[in-house]
């Protein structure tokens, strides 16, 4: 059960922080897994009046702002025609509208989740964190940190030209993904670069970056030994939802989709 | 500590602890079509909208919706009746259990898609769960309403 004796709108992100010192604080998110867990909670300290909520696009990156809904990514116009359907995919088997009306990136991304479709997508993609106290940092370094007490402000993704796909498979619709998998691939430096970012194994999204030149005319077999390559570089456990060996096979079939999905378009 | 709202257009102010959730001030309020049914965050029941967007009342603290309109089935009953009049013409009402919050999301969604095709009719509505009379039935009422009111403009 959650409790909680203090409820603080914070009017600045420095009154937030300073807040936040507190052992019993905790930001809100949108508290959708929060309120499952036991804690005696202090000080909830929302920072939903910190103008938290837009997507700002320039013509560099797409900064989200960590109080985003997931739904508002699921409908945002700028991704959509940057990535595709990819960023609505991501987020579109989460429980409900109600749900993703609710839960917020922010809170997807400080979480560091297992289950995490959120994470999983944006950990494929050139994306950093904007942390109140600790700068601006990569995504893939984030995830590496243990949880302490910054505030994440907002995620920053570059828009560089990189093709992104999407794949999860659920048990049942609106369950947590047994296995979510993201890759994406761009010219990095010139060079041919593909990124795969594999999620729900079941621990946290990881990823595996490979300079790899795959042409549009690659043989089934050998894209499928690309697809192996890949897969065999994360590591899976065994939980109620699958086995380890099932995760390792779906991550080799959904890579693979997702790399044939990327070479016919372009 | 106080807050004040506007629930169902009505100004109103309610005293609430730092963890009271949404839901249970809604109840205290009167509005007992608004019911938790999981306890997981998952089934949908609580749907309520906050400034016209579907939520889950189980997982707001009442103490945030400051200053935010709040609309619950009470506040929404001809059109709720309307539809429900299409839910029970279907046979796809039996105790009736989960209909306000299933009928909360429909209505959500009327406003937000503009004609939405059966795909994401059922998309839209996959957050509501708790369903026991039929996915079908509900599909077939909420296609009938939604012919009913291209009638009605055509007429």
């Amino acid at each position: 059960m959650l409790t909680i004796q203090n409820y603080v709108k914070a009017k600045s992100l420095e009154e937030a922080y300073t807040l936040n010192q507190a052992r019993n604080a905790r930001i809100a998110g949108g508290m959708m897994w929060m309120r499952l867990g036991n804690a005696r909670v202090k000080t909830i300290i929302d920072l939903s009046d910190l103008g938290l909520d837009e997507i700002e696009e320039t013509d560099h990156v797409f900064r989200i702002g960590a109080m985003c809904t997931l739904r508002q990514l699921e409908l945002h116009e700028g991704l959509r025609d940057m990535y595709g359907d990819s960023i609505a995919e991501c987020v579109r088997h989460i429980v409900g509208v109600q749900f993703r009306n609710q839960a917020t990136v922010g809170g997807s991304i400080y979480g560091r989740y297992g289950f995490s479709d959120v994470l999983t997508c944006f950990l494929a993609l050139d994306t950093f964190v904007e942390l109140y106290n600790g700068g601006t940092i990569r995504l893939s370094e984030f995830i590496k940190r243990k949880k302490d007490k910054d505030i994440l402000v907002s995620i920053i993704v570059r828009k560089s030209k990189r093709k992104l796909r999407y794949e999860s498979i659920r048990r049942t619709r609106t369950d947590f993904p047994v296995l979510a998998c993201a890759v994406v691939t761009g010219l990095v430096h010139g060079k041919e670069c593909w990124y795969f970012s594999v999620g729900a194994r079941p621990q946290k999204a990881a990823l595996l970056e490979k300079e790899w030149s795959i042409t549009k005319d690659c043989p089934e077999e050998e894209l499928r030994k690309y697809a192996r390559e890949a897969a065999d570089s994360f590591s899976y456990s065994s939980n109620m939802r699958g086995s380890a060996e099932y995760r390792r096979h779906l991550a080799e079939v959904l890579i693979y989709r997702a790399m044939r999905s990327i070479l016919a378009e372009v | 500590m106080e807050i004040k709202f506007v629930l169902n257009g009505k100004p109103t102010v309610a005293d609430v602890a730092a963890d009271t959730v949404l839901l249970d001030l809604l109840r205290k309020l009167g509005c007992y079509s608004v019911k938790c049914g999981c306890e997981t965050t998952n089934c949908g029941l609580c749907t309520v909208w906050i400034d016209g967007r579907s939520r889950l009342s189980c997982s707001v603290l009442a103490a945030g919706i400051e200053g935010k309109e709040i609309t619950t089935l009470e506040g929404l009953q001809r059109e709720a009746e309307e539809f429900g009049a299409f839910l029970a013409a279907e046979g796809a009402e039996q105790c009736g259990f989960c209909s306000p919050g299933f009928i909360m999301n429909v209505l959500a969604m009327f406003r937000e898609l503009e004609n939405p095709t059966v795909e994401e009719i059922k998309e839209y509505l996959a957050g509501n769960l708790c369903r026991c009379t039929g996915y079908m039935g509900q599909l077939r009422a909420i296609q009938k309403y939604m012919n009913r009111d291209r009638k009605e403009v055509q007429a």
